[in-house]
């Protein structure tokens, strides 16, 4: 038994990757131990993380985003003097990680508005790019966790975010937060199913058409009521099983005419529709 | 059922059978299209087999026994289901004791009424039968005897002999109208100057709407929309609900931040903004709905009711749909604590036009 143990270890010794393996492990025990001991010098190393992440970020948009929005962010026309993107240059971080984690950015082609879609670039990309976007110029930063973590919300942030709501959102949103129409084309889209950080970030740099509700004037508290509110209507139950896209009267109607009428008509064909003669009659 | 209980079929077409005889035109011969007359009569088969119109027979007693016994589910299940109780159908959730109160009834009502049908169509009598479209007018003898009735009555109360009678009562019915004409007067009071004024006036400051926080220039980014609400509105709302609903309704407003080279003021309006704030009416000049849909990349806003569209950036120029007028603009400025204020109250009324406003509605 003894002996098996030590013939397995000394196998697995003369691996050839046990060399490599072990320089790993010996590197991040050495390197884990300086940054225990060290801690003052932890600020250097995040600079040089960040300045990689940065650069990193730089490659990135090179490839995905400068052909419309130019080498350096600057903003890029197309062949004939239109605005292909527009400078990128002091939106902040939250603008990239709205655009990008939504999937509207890197956008697939021009039109009245770039959709939402699955996101291009994974998590670690899209912070790369942002933290280049947030070297360009000062924006706003990516909002921590806790301003829009709605887990905890109470019934009376969620009624004064529903006030909020109505004030602010519902007139291109929609009083249920399901979208509507725009002039020439462009739309506002449906909030259900939407990341609370996403909601925020939208709120906090006015996405396309979107208008900025800055934290001076609707602060992360009224921020997080809305969204509460979002998430509250989100969970909302339809007591006749359909939503039919919560309309209101519109689609309720619609259901109404076509099921109501269509079932007032099959009686009234039943009734007015002959039935099975035998044959003429002889008697009369 | 059998086939020897079946009628023969006719031999010919169009032989008398006592149907439709009565209907004969003063002068078929002028008439290109000849009156074909009733159809032959079919009988049905419940009107041959006894068999059959029994199994009808049952079928409709069926229907009205169901309907009973649907009613008295009704009653049973007011008392016996709790109000609050709740059922889920597949995906539908709904109130047991509505949905339970409504199909036992609304099922009882259709059988009944299925059931009825049902009798009528298959058992009752179904023979065509002609009948002839009479005068509807009274008879000449009777139209002559109510005439006689009514000059005698006439001659008797001397209404035409007795002229002073007859002016007097004219004019006493007569000024019976002034009274209701005197009463619309009493509808509401007239409005005076109330369409052309709002609760704005100068150094009134702007908060935002629900929070009712003040605003600094600082404190509004460019693409920035606020929804925002005279400072002095809040004290009528502790004062007079009514009244400060009526004031919410016209002192609404919506500031927007757009870059200042992108803004083209009227002359006189120069001043009206601050470092590219503007304040606008929130009320469309259409129909007076609020509107708040904006577009910053554009500077359009949008009326949801009939698509007006204002350019913010253009003095809220209309750019489409029936508005006939820009919105309103109020002239804003900083005042001495570094928050947005009125310079003035509107220089015009706003909301919808109406008939005092004058030729520039």
């Amino acid at each position: 038994m003894r002996f098996s143990v030590v013939s397995r270890l000394s196998r697995r010794r003369r691996h050839r990757f046990a060399g490599p393996v072990m320089l790993l492990l010996g590197l991040l025990a050495v390197g884990g131990l300086y940054t225990a001991v060290v801690p003052e010098n932890s600020a250097v190393a995040d600079d040089a993380a960040q300045s990689q992440q940065i650069e990193e970020g730089k490659k990135l948009f090179a490839v995905n985003c400068a052909s419309c929005h130019g080498l350096n962010a600057e903003g890029g026309t197309d062949g004939e003097g239109r605005m292909a993107g527009p400078s990128l240059i002091g939106v902040g971080a939250a603008a990239v990680d709205f655009q990008v984690g939504t999937g509207r950015m890197p956008a697939m082609q021009t039109g009245a508005q770039v959709p939402r879609k699955d996101p291009v670039l994974n998590e670690e990309e899209t912070a790369a790019l942002a933290a280049y976007i947030a070297s360009l110029g000062p924006g706003a930063p990516i909002p921590p966790e806790e301003v829009y973590d709605v887990s905890n919300a109470t019934e009376e942030q969620i009624t004064r975010g529903g006030e909020l709501f109505r004030t602010n959102c519902t007139a291109c949103h929609n009083f249920a937060g399901q979208g509507g129409a725009l002039p020439q084309g462009r739309y506002a889209p449906t909030l259900m199913g939407v990341d609370p950080k996403h909601i925020y970030e939208a709120m906090l740099t006015g996405p396309q058409q979107m208008p900025v509700f800055s934290d001076q004037v609707l602060t992360p508290q009224d921020k997080h009521d809305i969204i509460a509110y979002i998430k509250g209507m989100e969970e909302q139950s339809d007591p006749g099983g359909f939503s039919l896209g919560r309309l209101g009267p519109v689609s309720e109607g619609l259901w109404g005419w076509l099921f109501g009428i269509g079932a007032l008509v099959a009686v009234a064909v039943w009734i007015g529709a002959k039935g099975v003669k035998a044959g003429r009659s002889h008697s009369e | 059922m059998s086939d020897d209980r079946l009628p023969a079929k006719p031999d010919a077409h169009g032989e008398d059978d006592g149907y439709g005889g009565d209907l004969v035109l003063a002068d078929p011969a002028g008439d290109p299209v000849a009156d074909p007359g009733l159809e032959p009569h079919e009988d049905r088969i419940t009107d041959i087999d006894p068999d059959a119109a029994t199994r009808v027979e049952r079928q409709v007693a069926t229907m009205f026994g169901l309907a009973t016994l649907l009613t008295i589910a009704f009653v049973v299940a007011y008392f016996a289901i709790d109000k609050d109780t709740v059922v889920w159908i597949g995906p539908l959730r709904t109130n047991a004791l509505n949905l339970t109160l409504g199909m036992t009834l609304g099922l009882a009502l259709f059988l009944i009424g299925a059931g009825a049908i049902q009798w009528a169509k298959k058992l009752m009598v179904d023979k065509e039968i002609v009948e002839h479209r009479n005068p509807v007018h009274t008879s000449e003898a009777d139209q002559a005897e109510m005439l006689k009735e009514f000059n005698a009555g006439t001659a008797e109360s001397g209404f035409t002999r007795r002229k002073l009678i007859r002016r007097s009562l004219i004019g006493a019915l007569g000024v019976l109208g002034i009274p209701p004409i005197i009463m619309l007067a009493d509808l509401g009071p007239p409005p005076g100057r109330r369409l052309f004024e709002t609760v704005w006036t100068e150094g009134i400051r702007v908060v935002n709407d629900v929070t009712l926080r003040p605003l600094r220039p600082s404190d509004m980014v460019i693409g920035q929309l606020v929804n925002g609400l005279p400072a002095n509105l809040q004290e009528l709302a502790e004062e007079d609900h009514t009244e400060y609903l009526n004031a919410k309704a016209k002192a609404a407003v919506i500031l927007v931040r757009i870059r200042p080279d992108q803004i083209t003021p009227l002359p006189g309006r120069e001043n009206w903004g601050v470092d590219g704030i503007l304040c606008y009416s929130k009320i469309c000049t259409h129909v007076g709905c609020p509107i708040s849909l904006y577009e910053q990349v554009t500077h359009h806003v949008l009326c949801p009711c009939h698509q007006s569209t204002f350019d913010l950036a253009d003095n809220a120029k209309v750019l489409f749909g029936p508005a006939a007028r820009p919105l309103p603009q109020l002239p804003i400025m900083v005042d001495s604590e570094g928050y947005l204020a009125a310079q003035s109250g509107f220089h015009e009324p706003v909301g919808p036009s109406f008939w005092e406003r004058g030729e520039r509605g």
